[in-house]
This record gives structure tokens, C-alpha cells and sequence, in this order.
């Protein structure tokens, strides 16, 4: 899928997210000064962790943040050929101090096995951002040393930030609702 | 005896109304709760003790082979802190395994305050989205918005005129006062400084009133909106600010005599939950603790964002990374935060608080009555709200308690697909386990206040 930006107020603006080239800042896209693009890296499931060694190996010392998304309902998204688009997808912030640059690491996770590599070995931080996704989308990482709930109770069904999670709805209650005595 | 909240299990006997049984299941958060030694398997146990931190090169930090996984479990106690402990800033939970009056372990159970806000994300359109996000950090409120409206407007690709860009940078400094003078109200508090407590709140006051004279609130203010912000400065701010500037600056300045220099102060805040850089770094902190152990990252100065790199101020570093370090830097942090308030206060430039387009912002009221137009842009916008290219973008600005970013992913609708912030307290809560090992309990509670955790934005 190519840029379908609805041409309602962004003029077809290249968000740095868009990627046309996976693993380079692209050149010269109209954005705000202060604002450089982020280095984006579309790896396999198997070589995720290879990849954010390499990274940590670069100079990105930080694990910025760990989120996932779920694409159920979106899932023409732009990726890069070769990758192909699965529901989840874990998404990895990488911070390098020394360098002063951020790199975002984003991995295909399949609906029907949702698991990936943990990063708790190589930054520590990781586990209970891990711990989240894990709680949040029910994507489990292999390797976290305490993969439990974090946000919701324990003996929670289902993941919230699913999108096929019911929303629910709390019934207004006026006549129906119980009485102090 | 209470009266029984459940009436079946209440038993009559001999006419005599017993208790109901406790529910202790019920209140259990099972495998998120600390366990004792002897149902911890060695691995778990050795993580917990230290060994998470083990492969950062740091001297001083246990071997695996220092760590006494065979001690009995009755010669420790596992006590529970929290949720409703008045000094956890919040419903932290925090469960602590002593030996003695010394910390070996702890847990921090989280999640009580969880109401699923990105989640609810995906329910608001844009323009709604900044009243959620307000919510989170509520002692910086504004942060939250500024971080939300930059990455919306990251995806939107709007131009701010330079006049919200100041204004947003002006309100952020006068949040980073307020929260930072929060911090030292409850941080004295939990010192036992009560009259620390008054000072900060007092002069934090100062500063939500003129928030409320600018945004009409105190807190959660849904003042910074994607495309700029809601309303101009009203007249005459800049005696308020000076106002503001001037009082505050000369009162830390008595924070100095009543804190700084006072031994007991000292004694109980010098080289207590200390902390060095590598681990900082490894477990991915942020904001003032990062600070503390002396690694100067600020992302106004590092990644400067909105006009920072127009301004002068120094980024404020400790050296040891302990409870008075992290004290010193936030003090200081309010000095250079109102040094930066008086620079933009000066600098201010004229022109629109907003951007003029009228597909991101709403026109003036007054021209709703004679255009259809901005009749019809002004009830698109409450409505439907406007669309956002397709895409996904992640910013983080520096809070008061570190960088808080939001990944915004955009289906091209006017709601976002998935709106994540990262939290700074979320992330610095798993110092907690490191900063309280070896530590005494009563050091606790000034270490956990130190880490300045706010707990709508670590369960948000």
C-alpha cells in the first residue's frame, strides 16, 4: 500500500513513519526543524533479537519504550517487501545517548503464535514495558524471566488493547439500580 | 465487628452475628505478588536479589554465588505496603521482603489505578484526545497534552506559528515548577519536614493560579490541543509570571536553610538508594534519576524539541545517584526552570496562538455568525473531528519526571488507531526493586518518594 493519505489537511506530508526505505532517515521530507526522522527497522520474527543486539552493539544504550499494536482492522499498512504484514506487531524504541538518535525496531508478530524474542537480556528496563504488551495484547516474549499480568488483575480473561476486545458498556442505571436498603 | 458486606456468609450462631470470613482470595493478585523463598525458583530469586543488574559491568554488585537462596524463609518476613499507604504517592503496592529492618527484596504490584485510557484513546477523535492524555501525569498535565498534540501534529504536518511554540514551552516550564515543587511538598513530608509540605504546596498554588486565569483550570486543563493552544495569554501575564518568578526563586532559597543544609535532612537522604549510571541506563530510566547519577541527558538540551534550542540553561547533574542528589537536582531544575520562564517571558513573540487552518483549528467565534464556512469547519470539527494521514509517529519530551513519549499509530481517520504514551514513572517504578536492596525500611518510604512516581501515568 503507498502513501493514502486522506488529502483532507496533511498535503500528502511524508510522516517519518511512512517508510519508503526501512533503514535510513529519508532525505529531505517536509517536516518540522526540530524534528528528525527516526531510523526504522522492519526485522523477521527469528532475527528481531539479533537485530536490537546489533543496535545496543551500535551505541543505542536505552530501550526507550516497548509497545505492540494490533493491525486486525488496519491492515494495509506500509512495510517494506519482503515483510509481511501479520495482527500484531511489537514495536521497539531504541535510544542511543552517545549518538543522540532513536531507532525503531518494528516486528511482525502472527495472530496464531504470538510470541517473540524478549529484550529483557539485553536491556533490563524491558520487563515490565514487556510485561504490559504481554497484559495489554497478549503477545508473550520468550525468555522474559516474569511474564505475569501487570495492569490487570490476575485471573483477567482476554487482552484489552485487542481489537476484537469488547469495549463493554456500563448500564446507565436510573430506575433498575438497587436502593440503599 | 463490621457489618457483613456479603449476607450469605455471615453465619447466625446462637443468635450471636459472627463476622464474615476474610476473602483472601479475592484480594490476591497471585503471580504478580512477591513470593516467599521457598516457592521462588533460584533463578527467580537470584533476578529479584540483584542478578537483573548482574551483566551491567559494574563493580559492587553481587555474584551469583553471594546470593543465600538456601535461607530460611521464617528468618525473613514479607510484608505488604500499600495500595492504601499514605506515603506511596498513589495506590503503589509495594511488597518487601526484611530481614530484620532490611530490605533483600521488593515487589511493586501496580495496576489499581488501570482505567484503560488507551483504550479510550481509540474511542476519542483527535481534538478529544487531549482531555484523556491530560489525565495521566495529573501533576504535569500539561506534558501530557504537549507530547499528544506533537505527535498528532508530527502525522499532520502542520507548521505552528512561533507564538503557540512559546507558549507551549512557557506553560511547560511552569508545569516542570509546579510538579517539582509537589515533589518537594511530599518528599518533606514523607521526611517528616511537614512544614516543607506547606512551603511547597503554598507556592505550587501560585503557579495553578495563573494556570487557571490562562486555561480556566488548575489541573488537567486540555490546554495544548493539536494545532496549538486553546487560548491567548490574557493581559497583563507578564507581571504574573514575574510575580511567579521572583517569589518561587526566592524561596528555594529557603528551602536551602530549612532542607539543604539541615543535618537530619542530610542524614537521612545522603548516599540512601543510591544508584549508578550503567544501571540507570540498563533499566531504562529517565528524567531527574538519570540525572542524579551524573549522565546529563535532557531531552531539551539533547533532542531539543518545540524552540528549546533558542534558550539558555544548564542541564542539572548529581554524581551519586542517591536520594539527595535526586533532591539537589529538581531544586535546581526549579532555578533553571525560571530562568526559562523569564527568557521566554522576554522573547515572547506576537501573532496567532494557533494555526490558522481551519481543518485542525476552529475559527473565532465571531465569524461562526457571518460565514457558513466557519459555520460548517466549526461543526466538523466538534463532530467528526479532522483526519490524519496515515502513518506512525513517536515523540518524547522531557516532563518533570522524565521523557514521556507518545507512539501514536494513524489509520488515516480522525481517531487514532493505537495512542501509547510512555510513561517516565511507569519505567522509573523498576528502579525501585534496585534502589530499596540492602537499604532500611524506614529509608523506604524516602526512596520511593524519591523516585517521584505518579501512578495515573503508571497505570494510565
Amino acid at each position: 500500500m503507498t502513501d493514502a493519505a486522506p488529502a483532507s489537511t496533511g498535503e500528502g506530508v511524508a510522516a517519518p513513519s511512512e517508510p519508503g526505505t526501512p533503514q535510513a532517515p529519508e532525505p529531505g521530507t517536509p517536516q518540522a526543524p526540530e524534528r528528525r526522522a527516526d531510523e526504522l527497522a522492519f526485522p523477521t520474527r527469528e532475527s528481531y533479537h539479533d537485530l536490537v543486539a546489533s543496535y545496543k552493539a551500535a551505541g543505542f544504550e536505552m530501550l526507550a519504550d516497548l509497545t505492540g499494536v494490533d493491525y486486525l482492522s488496519h491492515p494495509g499498512r506500509a512495510l517494506p517487501p519482503g515483510i509481511q504484514a501479520e495482527r500484531f506487531e511489537v514495536v521497539a524504541n531504541l535510544l542511543s545517548l552517545s549518538l543522540r538518535r532513536r531507532a525503531r525496531v518494528r516486528v511482525q508478530v502472527p495472530e496464531d503464535d504470538p510470541v517473540v524474542d524478549t529484550l529483557w537480556d539485553l536491556y533490563p528496563g524491558a520487563e515490565a514495558m514487556e510485561r504490559e504488551v504481554f497484559d495489554l495484547l497478549g503477545v508473550r516474549f520468550d525468555g522474559h524471566p516474569d511474564l505475569t499480568r501487570i495492569l490487570m488483575p490476575e485471573d483477567w480473561e482476554g487482552h484489552p488493547l485487542r481489537k476484537d476486545y469488547g469495549v463493554g458498556r456500563v448500564p446507565v442505571q436510573f430506575k433498575e439500580a438497587p436502593g440503599p436498603r | 465487628m463490621t457489618d457483613g458486606f456479603d449476607a450469605s456468609s455471615t453465619d447466625l450462631v446462637g443468635g450471636v452475628r459472627r463476622a464474615p470470613r476474610a476473602p483472601v482470595a479475592e484480594t490476591s493478585e497471585g503471580a504478580q505478588e512477591l513470593a516467599t523463598r521457598s516457592a521462588t525458583p533460584p533463578e527467580e530469586l537470584a533476578r529479584e536479589v540483584g542478578a537483573a543488574v548482574l551483566r551491567i559491568p559494574e563493580g559492587g554488585v553481587a555474584g551469583a554465588g553471594d546470593i543465600d537462596v538456601e535461607r530460611p524463609s521464617d528468618e525473613t518476613m514479607i510484608i505488604n505496603m500499600g495500595p492504601q499507604h499514605p506515603s506511596t504517592h498513589g495506590v503503589l503496592r509495594l511488597m518487601l521482603e526484611l530481614d530484620g529492618e532490611t530490605v533483600l527484596r521488593t515487589k511493586p504490584v501496580i495496576g489499581y489505578l488501570h482505567t484503560g485510557m488507551e483504550k479510550t484513546a481509540e474511542e476519542l477523535t483527535y481534538v478529544q484526545g487531549a482531555t484523556n492524555v491530560t489525565r495521566m501525569d495529573y501533576l504535569s498535565p500539561l506534558n501530557n497534552e504537549l507530547v499528544f498534540s506533537l505527535a498528532t501534529e508530527a502525522l499532520l504536518g502542520v507548521e505552528l506559528p512561533p507564538r503557540a511554540t512559546w507558549i507551549r514551552m512557557l506553560f511547560s516550564e511552569l508545569q516542570r515548577i509546579s510538579s517539582h515543587l509537589m515533589w518537594m511538598a511530599t518528599n518533606g513530608m514523607d521526611l517528616g519536614s511537614t512544614s516543607m509540605m506547606i512551603y511547597g504546596f503554598r507556592e505550587r498554588e501560585m503557579v495553578l493560579a495563573f494556570f487557571e486565569k490562562t486555561t480556566g483550570l488548575r489541573m488537567n486543563h486540555n490546554y495544548i490541543r493539536p494545532g496549538g493552544v486553546a487560548a491567548d495569554l490574557p493581559d497583563g501575564w507578564e507581571d504574573d509570571i514575574a510575580v511567579i518568578c521572583d517569589t518561587v526563586l526566592e524561596r528555594t532559597y529557603e528551602y536551602d536553610e530549612l532542607l539543604t543544609g539541615q543535618p537530619i535532612f542530610r542524614e537521612r537522604t545522603v548516599g540512601v538508594g543510591s544508584l549508578g549510571a550503567e544501571e540507570a541506563i540498563a533499566l531504562s530510566l529517565t528524567g531527574p534519576i538519570l540525572r542524579s547519577t551524573g549522565v546529563a541527558w535532557d531531552l531539551r538540551r539533547t533532542m531539543p524539541y518545540l524552540d528549546y534550542a533558542k534558550l539558555d540553561f544548564d542541564v542539572i547533574v548529581g554524581t551519586y545517584g542517591d536520594n539527595f542528589d535526586r533532591y539537589a537536582v529538581r531544586l535546581n531544575e526549579i532555578r533553571e526552570s525560571i530562568g526559562l520562564v523569564r527568557q521566554i517571558a522576554e522573547r515572547m513573540p506576537p501573532g496567532d496562538y494557533r494555526v490558522q487552518d481551519r481543518k485542525v483549528t476552529p475559527p473565532p467565534r465571531a465569524r461562526i455568525d457571518e460565514s457558513m464556512e466557519a459555520l460548517i469547519h466549526h461543526f466538523k470539527i466538534f463532530t467528526e473531528g479532522f483526519r490524519v494521514p496515515e502513518g506512525e509517529a513517536y515523540v518524547a519530551i522531557e516532563s518533570p519526571r522524565g521523557e514521556i513519549g507518545c507512539y501514536l499509530v494513524s489509520d488515516g481517520t480522525s481517531k487514532p488507531y493505537r495512542m501509547h504514551i510512555r510513561g517516565p514513572s511507569f519505567v522509573n517504578l523498576q528502579a525501585l526493586p534496585t534502589l530499596l536492596r540492602g537499604g532500611l525500611i524506614a529509608d523506604a518510604i524516602a526512596t520511593i518518594s524519591s523516585v517521584d512516581p505518579v501512578m495515573g501515568e503508571v497505570d494510565r
